[in-house]
Formats: C-alpha cells, sequence, structure tokens
C-alpha cells in the first residue's frame, strides 16, 4: 500500500500542488490529469528526485519521506523502479549492461518484497528484447529502448514501479506496439505500478485505480470502471462518456468474423479479435454507441441487444441530452439519449428495457485515441 | 621518423624535443586529476568562493606568463613558504630543475584541461544521473559509472590539447626554471637561444618547424579523439 501526502508551491504566479491519494499493494494506479497538472512533480516527489515543501510518502510500513519528521530518503535507497518519458538508457553501456545496472545495486536477499519477482531470463523474454542485449542504446529505435528501460526498472527489483509518460515520445504505432507489453507487466510483476499519462487510451487499456487531476488538485479517485460512469468529471467532457467493461474472450466465430466476449451478466459480439481464448480484454463502450428500447426490437442488423435494467437518469450540461444508466446484470452500461427520447419512452428508473449496440461500434477502442 | 629526425638534429636540439615531450607529459599527468576534481565543482557546485577559484584557475589565461612563474619563484624558490619545506624536508628543488618546468608548465595549461572538462560535465544529461539514482547507484558509485565515462571525451581532449599547450610553454618555464640545456631548455626555449646565438637561424628554424608540427598532428588527434569516443557513446 503506497500513501501519499504532498504540498508544494512552485511559485507566485502558479499553482501549487496540494494531494492525498493511496494505491493499493498490486495494480495500476493511473494519474491522470492535463499538461501541467501537477502529475509528474507528484511522481519525482515520491521517487526522491524533487523534495516537497511539504509531504509524508509511506509505502508498506517503510516511511520514504516525511518533512514534519525530517526523514527523506534519497533515491538510491527507496528501491522504487522509474520509468521516464525519454528512456534515458546510459549510452556507453550495451543494452544487457543497462538491464543489469540496478540489479546489480539491489541489496542480495529477498529484500523487501517476498516475492523476488522475475529474473533477467523471463523479463529478457517478457519484453522481447533477447536480440538487442549486445547492441547500444542509439542503435535502438524508440520502442525498443522504452522496452529496455522498463525491463531496467524491473530488473532491480523496486517496491514499487513508476511511469512518467512512458508512451508520449512514441509515435501511434509505437505505442500500440508498447501496450500490451505494460498490460502483460501488471500480470506479471507482483507490485503496484503508478502510472502517469495525459492518454485516455492508456487508461482505458492499464487503469486499475484512476486518479484524475487537475491544476494540482485531486478531483476524483476510484476504480477505474467506477470513474468511467461518473458524467460529472472532466473525463467524460473530454470526450464521449462510457464504460469501461472487464471482459473474457469466450469463443471466436471465424466465419462469422466474430468474437464473443462475456462479461459479468452478459456477452458482446464484437468484430474478430486477436486475442486467445481465455485472455482478458477490457473494452471501453461509449454512451453514444449505446440505443435504448422499451420492446424487443426486431430485423435490426445489429448483433447486440441486451436485456437491461434503467437505473438512472441523468441530465446532461446544456439540458438537451441525458445519460440513462443501465444495468446488464452486475455490469453497469452507460446510454447517451436526448430529452426527447427520454420522454418518448417515458425512461424510469426501474424500468426494464433493451440495450442496443452495434458490434462494429467496438472498432473505435483499436485507434489510438489521444 | 624518430630515427630520421634524430639524424636532421644535433643532439642539444634533438634533447631539447625530448625535454619538451617530458616536461608537457608530466605536466599533463600533475595537473588532470586536481583538473577534473575542480571542473566538477565548478560545473555540479554552487558555493560560496565558487567566482573566486573559477577567476583563479583562469588567472594563467590572462596573466603574463613571467608573472606567472614569478610566483611560482616566490612560493616554490628554497626559501618560499612552500619550496623551503620542500627543501628541507625531502630535498626537493623544484626551481631550475625539470620538474619545476613540469609545474610552471602544469599551472599555465591548467585552465585549459579545467575549460574542456567542465564542458564535458555540463554535458552530460542530468536525467542519466537522475535514472542512476533510482537504481540504487549512491554518489559516488554514479559518478564513477556515469558521469565520468560520459566525460571521458571531454577529458581525453583537454588533455591533449594540454599536452601541445605544454610543448611551448616559455614565460613561465625560462622565469621559474631557467634556461638550462638538458634541465629546463624546452623546445621553445632552444628556439629562443638558437635566435640569440650568432648563425643560429637554420636551427632556430628546424625546431620550430617541429615545434609547429607537433602542436598541429596532436590538435587534430584531439579533435580525432573526441569525435571517435562521441560516436562511441552514442551521440
Amino acid at each position: 500500500m503506497l500513501d501519499v501526502a504532498l504540498r508544494h508551491g512552485f511559485g507566485p504566479d502558479q499553482f501549487s500542488l496540494d494531494v492525498a491519494f493511496t494505491a493499493p499493494h498490486a495494480g495500476i494506479t493511473v494519474l491522470f490529469g492535463p499538461s501541467g497538472c501537477g502529475k509528474s512533480t507528484i511522481l519525482a516527489a515520491i521517487a526522491g528526485l524533487l523534495r516537497p515543501r511539504h509531504g509524508k510518502v509511506t509505502l508498506g510500513g517503510t516511511t520514504l519521506l516525511d518533512t514534519a519528521m525530517h526523514i527523506d530518503l534519497p533515491p538510491e535507497r527507496r528501491r522504487l523502479g522509474m520509468v521516464f518519458q525519454e528512456a534515458r538508457l546510459f549510452p556507453h553501456l550495451r543494452v544487457e549492461t543497462n538491464l543489469r545496472y540496478g540489479a546489480r545495486r539491489a541489496p542480495p536477499g529477498p529484500g523487501p518484497n517476498p516475492d523476488p519477482g522475475p529474473g533477467f531470463d523471463e523479463v529478457v523474454a517478457l519484453l522481447g528484447i533477447g536480440p538487442l542485449l549486445g547492441r547500444r542504446p542509439r542503435n535502438l529505435s524508440g520502442g525498443e529502448r522504452q522496452r529496455v528501460a522498463l525491463g531496467r526498472a524491473l530488473l532491480a527489483r523496486p517496491r514499487l514501479l513508476l511511469m512518467d509518460e512512458p508512451l508520449a515520445a512514441l509515435d501511434g504505432a509505437r505505442r500500440a506496439e508498447l501496450l500490451p507489453f505494460l498490460a502483460r507487466l501488471r500480470d506479471v510483476a507482483a507490485i503496484p505500478v503508478l502510472y502517469v499519462t495525459h492518454a485516455l487510451d492508456e487508461v482505458d487499456a492499464l487503469a486499475d485505480r484512476l486518479v484524475l487531476l487537475d491544476a494540482g488538485r485531486i478531483l476524483a479517485q476510484d476504480t477505474a470502471e467506477a470513474l468511467a460512469l461518473r458524467t460529472d468529471l472532466p473525463l467524460s467532457a473530454r470526450r464521449d462518456a462510457g464504460t469501461l467493461i472487464a471482459c473474457r474472450i469466450a469463443e471466436h466465430a471465424c466465419r462469422r468474423g466474430l468474437t464473443r466476449l462475456e462479461f459479468e451478466g452478459g456477452a458482446f459480439w464484437v468484430p474478430l479479435r486477436a486475442e486467445a481464448v481465455g485472455s482478458r480484454a477490457r473494452i471501453r463502450l461509449r454512451a453514444r454507441d449505446v440505443a435504448g428500447a422499451t420492446q424487443p426490437p426486431q430485423g435490426l442488423s445489429t448483433q447486440n441487444i441486451l436485456p437491461a435494467t434503467v437505473t438512472h437518469i441523468a441530465e446532461a450540461a446544456g439540458g438537451q441530452e441525458g445519460f440513462g444508466a443501465l444495468a446488464v446484470g452486475p455490469t453497469a452500461l452507460l446510454a447517451r439519449l436526448t430529452r426527447d427520447s427520454v420522454d418518448r419512452l417515458a425512461l424510469e428508473p426501474g424500468q426494464a428495457v433493451w440495450a442496443v449496440i452495434k458490434a462494429v461500434t467496438f472498432d473505435h477502442a483499436r485507434a489510438p485515441e489521444t | 621518423m624518430a630515427f630520421r629526425l634524430q639524424q636532421a638534429l644535433s643532439p642539444d636540439e634533438w634533447q631539447a624535443v625530448r625535454l619538451s615531450l617530458d616536461v608537457a607529459a608530466r605536466s599533463v599527468l600533475v595537473s588532470l586529476l586536481p583538473a577534473i576534481a575542480i571542473a566538477w565543482l565548478l560545473a555540479r557546485r554552487r558555493f560560496p568562493g565558487r567566482t573566486l577559484l573559477d577567476a583563479l584557475v583562469h588567472l594563467p589565461l590572462v596573466v603574463p606568463p613571467v608573472v606567472i612563474g614569478w610566483g611560482l619563484l616566490m612560493l616554490f624558490g628554497v626559501r618560499g613558504p612552500i619550496g623551503a619545506p620542500l627543501h628541507d624536508w625531502f630535498g626537493i628543488r623544484l626551481v631550475f630543475s625539470t620538474s619545476g618546468a613540469a609545474l610552471a608548465t602544469a599551472v599555465m595549461s591548467f585552465p585549459l584541461i579545467v575549460r574542456a572538462v567542465r564542458l564535458g560535465f555540463e554535458h552530460v544529461d542530468p536525467g542519466l544521473e537522475a535514472a542512476a539514482r533510482t537504481l540504487g547507484a549512491g554518489p559516488v558509485d554514479r559518478f564513477l559509472t556515469i558521469t565520468l565515462p560520459l566525460t571521458a571525451p571531454a577529458i581525453l581532449a583537454g588533455a591533449v590539447t594540454a599536452f601541445a599547450a605544454g610543448l611551448g610553454e616559455f614565460g613561465a618555464v625560462i622565469t621559474f626554471a631557467s634556461n638550462i640545456p638538458g634541465e629546463t631548455q624546452t623546445l621553445p626555449l632552444a628556439i629562443y637561444s638558437a635566435t640569440q646565438t650568432p648563425g643560429g637561424e637554420a636551427a632556430a628554424a628546424r625546431l620550430a618547424g617541429i615545434s609547429f608540427s607537433l602542436a598541429i598532428t596532436l590538435l587534430l588527434l584531439a579533435e580525432w579523439i573526441a569525435r571517435r569516443m562521441h560516436l562511441a557513446l552514442g551521440r
């Protein structure tokens, strides 16, 4: 468990940072907010690279920083792995020496983590960097560099992994190449990850918990699924509101060109996906792609017609539109509806409806959105 | 080449060439470590007296060399505050000796090394050192494994430049160490003596040619080393 409370001023005419949040002992906690909202400062303070005016950082019972008690462990003794936006590989060392730099300096023995974490060969295989071991950093592509940086941080056997916009310097294709590695990393490394980003597709793909930041303050913190449902946050203003739904690949119907995704309470047909049957996938369903019907629709091309219950009707800003919160079993969906539709169908909480979702709507999740 | 040079020069002239190389090499050896330390202080630390130290280091570039030689004579002369104990306790006499010539040369070329190395330190990305910190490297560890290797091209280039400049140091050497053939008569001193001797024009021209070629060769070498190492470091 990571416990963070920080206060820091940048200057007379700039905002001050005042945040407090916790991150669980495993999984990815994403700090999300616009550029310059203080996310990277928070990460630097946790790493010990920046000393905040006031602050307390504890990790699993160890105090890393406590300005009131004059405790400030230097970064080299905090044992936190950090992945920066630019890979920061040591240019004079080969990839393998870079990878082992932190590992060689980690104290021997099991360390603070009973789980020693993945070994050298395992990390190299996981990140697919075996062929790069003998090369110099300058001969690597941006994506390769970032993979090596990730491996280097991981091999230092850190208690916590800090990632400061690790994909921000990469182009769309390289980002798409690296995201699955990050998702796999979460499953392999049994350590908490604090991940800073301002890209929504990274939030959708990686976030277990989400801390929303703006101008040095925390707007909200909760599970990613719960925050995606909130229509009052800038998250829904910056793009269409929607829900994140944890799914399992149930079957591939190759002839029909479809994949069935099971979630708690139902299943979707979506265009054929690459993942193996049984693997986990999280999809984002935009509120604008969900339609409601009070009677089971017929003769429709739409693949997904799910029985649901209206749990809540909320008005969106402006008053002409609203959001209908629907429940399919225990899973919540959000439907964007006009005021007129709500009135015409006389939608109200508790009513049984059908949620209508086109299969192709899930295609948008493949294209990186920023 | 050395063999042909030896044939072309008189034994005295050849001795001056060898002595110059010896003095310049010794001066670089003596000044390299302190120069690295001071360059690091100036590049990375903020402390009271930093500006003063910076000015002191650069003094030999602006003060007449004769004045530097005179200052050394005052300090390191057998009755000077440093020279007296050296002479009385250890039997070391720097004035009028090859070691003295090397010391005078070292002081004169010191700012050249410091400037080059300091630039080198300033060019090392602090982000790399921060990354090393998060990977568990303490201050000395970081300096030896990251900062110093990345500064190596600048250190080598600075050392070669100082060596080249050291071959030609005149004013400070002649003031502090005098002009003794075989002891302190380096190339420029030998050229000076030749021009003062009737009929020495040919010898002066030969020695000047050697001096010129050595300087050019070394400057090109410094440039080449810097470029090669930057390439190897991936920049």
